[in-house]
């Protein structure tokens, strides 16, 4: 590590190679703030874990939770990824685009994604089921939810880099913030497929 | 239209609380006559507002952290003299509701508002320039963090005047803080000022992380950084682990409260123990990250007044990192009495014990850097002796609390409260008091007057134990926390003497004040021309004080992990460079100092339920941010010919002082 600094402040005498908010430093900074991201998921999981039976007298997740159409969701999801992914490689070739053409196709299977989320939730309350029925409604409303506005972050985030990128082009700063969004967007990926697991197939399989 | 909020809401029929608001607006009326009379408000706006500096972000944090510090001393003395009163059918001044309102208050102004600036304070002054990096990694993420924790700190404030704040305590537990028991907004003002202040700290954490890893000077390996630096970086990782947290808890509360959900409520399955260990699971780490920059705080100041490395450096540096990794699986013991079974309390009795270790390795590691060196008795050495003792007496009790046996007859009992509070003031703020005289003269370039921080520091320690040992006393014969009035003549002797501890301590702040004003008044007989005030060892004090806006002219190179002393030794400190060349520095931002505001105003909003004032500031924080990040204009290159007038002027007033360019006669001047 020490030699990676002592490197970047000799190029620093040449041309002039700032040594703060470089996008290495913004890459490994985001690196960090997803960790803490992590943690965040990590208490809400475990509550969900601990208040997954209490029903009280409401429903349990199998009685209410419809897998395929879950399933659906989720790949919405992981294609969005895929997209992403392409967008990234499209980005390393210089395709402006390309880029843009698939950060729109992410887009798109993302708000689909939170399109049928709100859905499944809307279904529910009006069945009766809403977030304030049990103390296992509660947290699974939460967490979900949690997951969706941070996805519907990254879909704002989406819309303003797309803007950027279009009238800017792929400089060195929208490059660097097209992969912030890119782990971003996996890692909310990682985190749907522990919902998945763990509240809907578990749930079910209960 | 206004939600909740009405005229009501403010307490017309609390004398005490109508005389306060009267003073703070009287004093608010002066500061702002005064900024206006002497045309002060764009100096402010443009040169501390809008800052991303680290050393003017750092003074900031820390004149908020005093400020709150009397507010939080002035419930403090409220407390004391209501208990030493209200005895048998005398009831004291202070009817329940307000005086559960004053400790709650007073618990979480003393650590979010008070302790944990302060601590964020000093480590945004000292870090960077120990690093020898000229700023953080990301200076408007500094700013914004800054404004958000100022943020919360005006909801706090706020609370006094408008409606009212919590009366749960600083830990908030439910059932209490759910609405059927807390109908009112104090609950809602504690989540949303811990919530946004909460939010800086984070920032806060990973930038500093980034700033330690990535932006050391060349040659400075981690085992060469200085061990303030160290400590700040255990910190750092305990904020980012353990913050995320504290949000989540908050956030769940929040919509128990708002929503009518169930996480923590007694009906619907909700569970209201859940909340007690996630608090705690946040809230005990919170508690290392207030004490480790003290301990590095101490490491500094007794291995420079010492005149000698610090003993031990590698085994302060894993003590540290020890400490930071069991300050995780010790949440437990703040409710053993929860009955989580025998094997669960005893894990959590012996890994407490265990944390024991690591700290004690510190405190022989600090004697044993005293042991044959020069000793120079200045006030930041008294503080760091006074700690010592102090600390130790509050570990032991620490320990004794440890013993889930010994805990359920201590628990919630006074000798808690004198517990934590012999280690929060003997060891952090004792810390912090000694780490702002250290390096005041550092930020401001001159130095503290010494005999009125001497009279500070002996009023404090004295008043510190006359008020909190009867507490000890009090907790074995059965004293419980959080009482206003009790029927025990026994009690009330030693609940006089803690009082007069109090007063005690109020003479120590006002020696403070005192030192403050006269130093001020006398700057120029205290001004630090060179720069290295203490015959200082590490980087900080190799620039000039206070130091260029860019920090350092030149980036040092470091052998040594006392580099500037070694410097020093070697004869290379002071050169000056033949040429220089251009700097790169980020531009000041106003984007910070408006998301922070627009986010009291989302807080304040969304106590009241006013919703469409909540949805307007919460848009107007994300539209500021995206125009933000549309903003390239956002740094600057300082050419070599300001570099070198500036550095010009150190060096002519370097030379005026009639310095010779070697430390012996530094240490001996000193």
């Amino acid at each position: 590590m020490s030699t990676d600094v002592m490197s970047s402040h000799h190029a620093a005498g040449h041309d002039h190679e700032h040594d703060h908010d470089s996008g290495g430093n913004t890459v490994f900074g985001f690196w960090l703030y997803l960790m803490t991201d992590c943690v965040l998921f990590a208490c809400v999981f475990a509550t969900y874990a601990v208040l997954v039976n209490h029903t009280a007298g409401g429903p349990s997740g199998k009685e209410i939770f419809e897998l395929p159409y879950v399933l659906g969701e989720t790949f919405l999801l992981l294609i969005s990824s895929c997209t992403y992914g392409f967008s990234m490689l499209a980005a390393h070739r210089g395709s402006k685009s390309q880029a843009l053409g698939w950060l729109a196709a992410t887009f798109l299977l993302g708000a689909g994604f939170i399109g049928m989320e709100i859905n499944e939730f809307h279904h529910l309350i009006v069945e009766g089921f809403g977030p304030d029925r049990s103390a296992f409604l509660s947290s699974f409303f939460t967490l979900v939810g949690m997951h969706g506005l941070h996805v519907t972050a990254g879909l704002v985030w989406m819309l303003v880099l797309m803007a950027q990128i279009k009238t800017r082009g792929l400089t060195p700063q929208n490059n660097t913030r097209l992969m912030c969004l890119s782990l971003f967007w996996h890692f909310l990926d990682i985190v749907w497929i522990c919902v998945f697991t763990i509240v809907y197939l578990m749930g079910v399989a209960a | 239209m206004f939600g909740k909020l009405t005229l009501e809401s403010v307490p017309f029929h609390e004398p005490i609380i109508m005389v306060t608001i009267a003073v703070v607006a009287l004093l608010g009326f002066a500061v702002v006559a005064a900024l206006t009379y002497y045309r002060q408000w764009g100096y402010l706006w443009s040169e501390w507002l809008t800052s991303v500096d680290h050393k003017k972000i750092g003074v900031m944090y820390i004149l908020v952290a005093l400020i709150m510090l009397v507010r939080g001393f002035a419930d403090a003395i409220m407390m004391r003299a209501q208990l030493a009163m209200a005895q048998g059918s005398e009831q004291g001044f202070l009817p329940p509701e307000h005086y559960d309102q004053i400790f709650t208050a007073h618990g979480v102004i003393m650590i979010i508002f008070m302790a944990m600036p302060f601590m964020v304070g000093l480590m945004n002054i000292a870090v960077p320039l120990q690093i020898g990096a000229r700023d953080v990694a990301f200076p408007f993420l500094n700013s914004l963090s800054f404004w958000l924790f100022a943020a919360g700190a005006i909801l706090v404030n706020i609370s006094l005047g408008v409606g009212e704040f919590a009366r749960t305590g600083w830990v908030a537990y439910p059932p209490l803080a759910e609405l059927g028991y807390s109908p009112g907004v104090g609950v809602d003002y504690y989540i949303w000022a811990l919530q946004l202040s909460g939010l800086g700290t984070l920032l806060t954490g990973v930038n500093f992380l980034v700033t330690v890893f990535k932006m050391r000077t060349p040659g400075m390996t981690l085992m060469k950084m200085p061990i303030f630096t160290w400590a700040c970086t255990f910190t750092n990782i305990l904020i980012v682990a353990s913050f995320p947290i504290l949000t989540a808890t908050l956030g769940l509360l929040t919509l128990d409260r708002y929503l009518d959900m169930h996480f923590f409520t007694n009906e619907l399955g909700g569970n209201a123990m859940m909340y007690i260990n996630l608090f705690w699971a946040w809230g005990h780490p919170e508690v290392y990250i207030l004490i480790l920059p003290a301990f590095g705080i101490f490491s500094e100041v007794i291995s420079t007044f010492s005149g000698k490395k610090l003993f031990g450096y590698t085994s302060m540096v894993w003590a540290s990192g020890a400490i930071t990794l069991l300050g995780f699986v010790v949440w437990l013991h703040h409710f053993f009495t929860m009955g989580s079974g025998a094997n669960v309390n005893a894990f959590f009795g012996v890994a407490t014990m265990i944390i024991s270790v690591p700290t004690g390795v510190k405190l022989f590691s600090w004697l044993f850097t005293m042991f044959r060196g020069r000793v120079r008795f200045t006030t930041p050495v008294l503080w760091t002796l006074g700690f010592m003792v102090t600390f130790t007496i509050g570990g032991m009790t620490g320990v004794l609390l440890a013993v889930p046996g010994a805990d359920y007859v201590l628990h919630n009992s006074l000798f808690l409260i004198a517990h934590f509070h012999n280690t929060i003031i003997g060891g952090a703020v004792f810390g912090y008091l000694a780490g702002f005289t250290f390096w005041f003269p550092k930020a401001f370039g001159f130095k503290l007057d010494e005999r009125l921080g001497k009279g500070a520091f002996w009023c404090w320690i004295t008043g510190f134990f006359v008020a909190f040992m009867p507490l000890y006393v009090l907790g074995f014969m059965g004293m419980t926390r959080r009482l206003n009035h009790y029927d025990n003549p026994m009690w009330q002797p030693y609940l006089i003497v803690a009082f007069c501890g109090a007063a005690l301590i109020f003479c120590g702040i006002l020696f403070q004040i005192a030192q403050l004003i006269v130093s001020f008044k006398n700057r120029e007989q205290l001004r630090d021309l060179t720069g290295d005030p203490w015959g200082g060892r590490t980087l900080e004090w190799s620039t000039s004080s206070p130091p260029p806006f860019y920090n350092f002219a030149e980036l040092p190179t470091v052998h040594n992990i006392d580099a500037f002393y070694d410097m020093k030794e070697k004869g290379t400190a002071y050169q000056r460079p033949a040429s220089y060349s251009p700097i790169h520095m980020p531009k000041n931002t106003a984007a910070g100092v408006v998301i922070g505001l627009l986010g009291a105003v989302f807080g304040f909003a969304m106590v009241w339920h006013i919703w469409w004032l909540a949805g307007l500031s919460f848009l107007g924080m994300i539209a500021t941010f995206i125009v933000r990040s549309y903003n390239q204009d956002v740094d600057y290159y300082v050419q070599p010919d300001e570099i070198e007038r500036i550095e010009n002027q150190h060096h002519a007033r370097f030379e005026a002082h009639g310095q010779a360019l070697n430390t012996t006669s530094f240490a001996e001047q000193v």
